[in-house]
């Protein structure tokens, strides 16, 4: 079953051609890593699932809505999660308080004065919070200020605070961009075992080991045109690829 | 979730400051400062403060409007004691709803933009107010002598409960108790106290913290499925309101209202206030409007006469300079101590006055643990 699904799009910005009639299918439980060379349209494609952008035509539905039109915390009621390539997080809150806000939100919805009732520090939330941050091994530093984590960590507190929202749909947009490669490894796992929970998820990337580590599917983007959509064993023989995204070289 | 209370340390800082608010006369009379009138200054503008607090100090929207609300519970406050009656608790009441009216209707459209362009846009509205009550509004707000009694006024409910105050102009009274001297105090003491607790609610429920997410992090509280706008308007009202029921207490104690209220002076102090308190925390704001009306009553109460004296023991012709000097700073020109003030906080202690305490304190752990594991992180500064 395809959770979510690209039909015609296009989108044209002046006289340059950023999505040639895309289509793309992401199927439930599974890992689709969208690749291209810089400027083929990955981010924006990304950016029309969001609702960023409006297409200028063709579909975007996600569990057989439509996404187009909504804004961002309507996009992430309907369950639909994003990681950014520069971490987002709440830079002067604490660890625990980052985690715990998408944990409200998703419990309370888009707005709720809920101004009466005190957070428990050992209530079910903060206990939920908890073991989200001991899933990507940031419990240690609870109550630090999120502002003075290393970058590899900011991006382990952004999944932790997607995954305590249990996305149906995670957006990733480079997750590994700018990172150590210590760092990068440490992600790549983090990421398999979120897979492993059955979580969807869509990897916009460039480095080519990530991409070939977490996906079951990759859409191979250039010019704005979807030119291959295969399982990764395929993508690396494929020359149409090759010659477009590698400029030849062999993998 | 079942609505929890709030912890002990909590209901131990709000048991502790309920008793310094009570016993304010005792304490505060050692620097001079024990007498009703000026208590009451501190307890109204510590109200005002802790509302605008709510809005800055969680959200970082920095308002330049907000002595518009105040000035709208003021007059809000006088037409009560005029049609209804000199009761001062449905003046208060009508004053803090008009409050949360006025500043729904500003915050709504305010809040359309954010950073430099909102500051921009409540002050636009706060000084339209201002200007509308010295022209058009005229006929509400009489204009520049000011919204006052009259012995000719309806006050019906008086009236239908057989209230009649004879041929002198009434002042307002809590069912016979004057709101004058410490029963004026009094009075503004308990909306104080009510405030912090409401405050203290806020800031430590999911509301407060959502409200630090929309400072910390408006994109990413956007994608994490909150609408972010509603949480400040909320925000934006409910510091309106606690403007407005400072408003309304001012006339209470002083039932008269003037535009001069609501001028951006008025809304510049409370910034002032807040920042040099501590935005963002619980008590500085309180403490930050203390100090400003306790040096404002201190030093615009000096003159010539007391200041040559001070320098009496100097030369003559030093003592010339000297006072011709150091009168720029007092009286009238109190407003340059109160700048040069605020400049030394925010360069030396942005994070206000509380700032201040936390370093200290830190300090004496640290001092006291013989150089234990580092102190805690400075707050971070105002914006």
């Amino acid at each position: 079953m395809s959770t979510l699904s690209v039909r015609n799009v296009n989108k044209r910005f002046g006289g340059l051609k950023a999505l040639d009639n895309v289509n793309l299918e992401v199927e439930a439980g599974t890992v689709h890593a969208i690749i291209g060379p810089n400027g083929a349209g990955k981010s924006t494609l990304l950016n029309c699932f969001i609702g960023r952008l409006e297409p200028d035509s063709g579909s975007v539905t996600f569990d057989g809505q439509s996404l187009l039109g909504m804004a961002p915390h309507e996009i992430n009621q309907a369950g639909v999660s994003r990681v950014f390539q520069t971490p987002e997080i709440f830079g002067d809150l604490s660890l625990i308080d980052n985690v715990m806000i998408p944990s409200f939100a998703r419990r309370d919805g888009a707005f709720k004065i809920n101004a009466w009732a005190a957070i428990r520090r050992n209530g079910p939330m903060a206990e939920k919070a908890m073991s989200m941050l001991c899933d990507v091994g940031l419990d240690a530093k609870a109550d630090e200020t999120a502002a003075h984590l290393s970058r590899g960590d900011k991006r382990r507190l952004e999944l932790a605070m997607c995954l305590v929202q249990d996305p149906k749909l995670l957006l990733l947009d480079e997750p590994t961009a700018g990172m150590a490669r210590a760092d990068t490894n440490n992600t790549i796992d983090l990421m398999k075992r979120i897979a492993e929970r059955g979580v969807t998820m869509v990897v916009i990337e460039h480095d080519m080991h990530v991409v070939f580590s977490l996906a079951e599917k990759i859409s191979v983007l250039a010019q704005g045109a979807v030119i291959a959509e295969d399982t990764p064993e395929n993508i690396k023989g494929n020359p149409k690829v090759q010659e477009a995204y590698l400029g030849g070289a062999h993998l | 979730m079942h609505p929890t209370s709030i912890t002990k340390k909590d209901l131990l800082l709000f048991a502790v400051f309920t008793a310094a608010v009570l016993a304010g006369p005792i304490i505060l009379k050692p620097i001079g400062a024990g007498y009703p009138d000026l208590l009451q200054k501190f307890a109204i503008y510590g109200i005002f403060a802790l509302g605008f607090n709510i809005l800055f100090g969680l959200t970082g929207y920095l308002s330049f409007g907000h002595a518009a609300f105040l000035g709208v519970g003021s007059y809000t406050a006088v037409w009560t004691f005029k049609l209804l009656s000199m009761n001062p608790v449905p003046a208060i009441i009508f004053a803090t709803l008009m409050g949360g009216l006025f500043s729904a209707l500003i915050g709504y459209v305010s809040l359309r933009r954010s950073g430099i362009y909102f500051s921009i846009l409540t002050l636009a509205f706060a000084q339209m107010c201002y200007n509308m009550a010295y022209s058009v509004l005229t006929p509400i707000t009489n204009g520049e002598t000011g919204l006052q009694l009259a012995q000719s006024d309806p006050r019906a409910l008086d009236v239908a409960f057989g209230r009649d105050y004879g041929a002198v102009l009434p002042s307002s009274d809590l069912f016979g108790l004057e709101m004058t001297g410490y029963p004026g105090f009094y009075f503004c003491a308990v909306m104080l106290i009510i405030c912090f607790y409401i405050t203290l609610r806020i800031f430590r429920s999911p509301f407060g913290m959502m409200l630090r997410a929309v400072k910390s992090n408006q994109n990413r509280l956007n994608y994490t499925g909150v609408n972010t706008r509603p949480y400040a308007l909320t925000a934006f009202i409910i510091s309106g309101m606690f403007a407005g029921l400072a408003g309304g207490l001012l006339a209470v104690t002083d039932p008269l209202a003037g535009a001069e209220r609501m001028q951006w002076t008025a809304s510049g102090e409370v910034v002032l206030m807040t920042i040099l308190g501590g935005a963002g925390t619980l008590l500085g704001p309180v403490i930050g409007a203390g100090a400003i009306k306790y040096f404002e009553n201190i030093f615009s109460a000096f003159n010539k006469g007391i200041l040559n004296n001070i320098f009496d023991f100097l030369p003559d012709f030093l003592q010339q300079v000297a006072v011709s000097v150091s009168s720029m700073f007092v009286g009238e020109g109190w407003h340059l101590t109160l700048g040069a003030l605020f400049m030394v906080i925010v360069i030396f202690l942005p994070g206000g006055l509380m700032e201040g305490v936390s370093r200290i304190s830190n300090l004496l752990s640290r001092r006291r643990s013989d150089g234990g594991s580092g102190g805690t992180p400075h707050p971070e500064p105002a914006e």
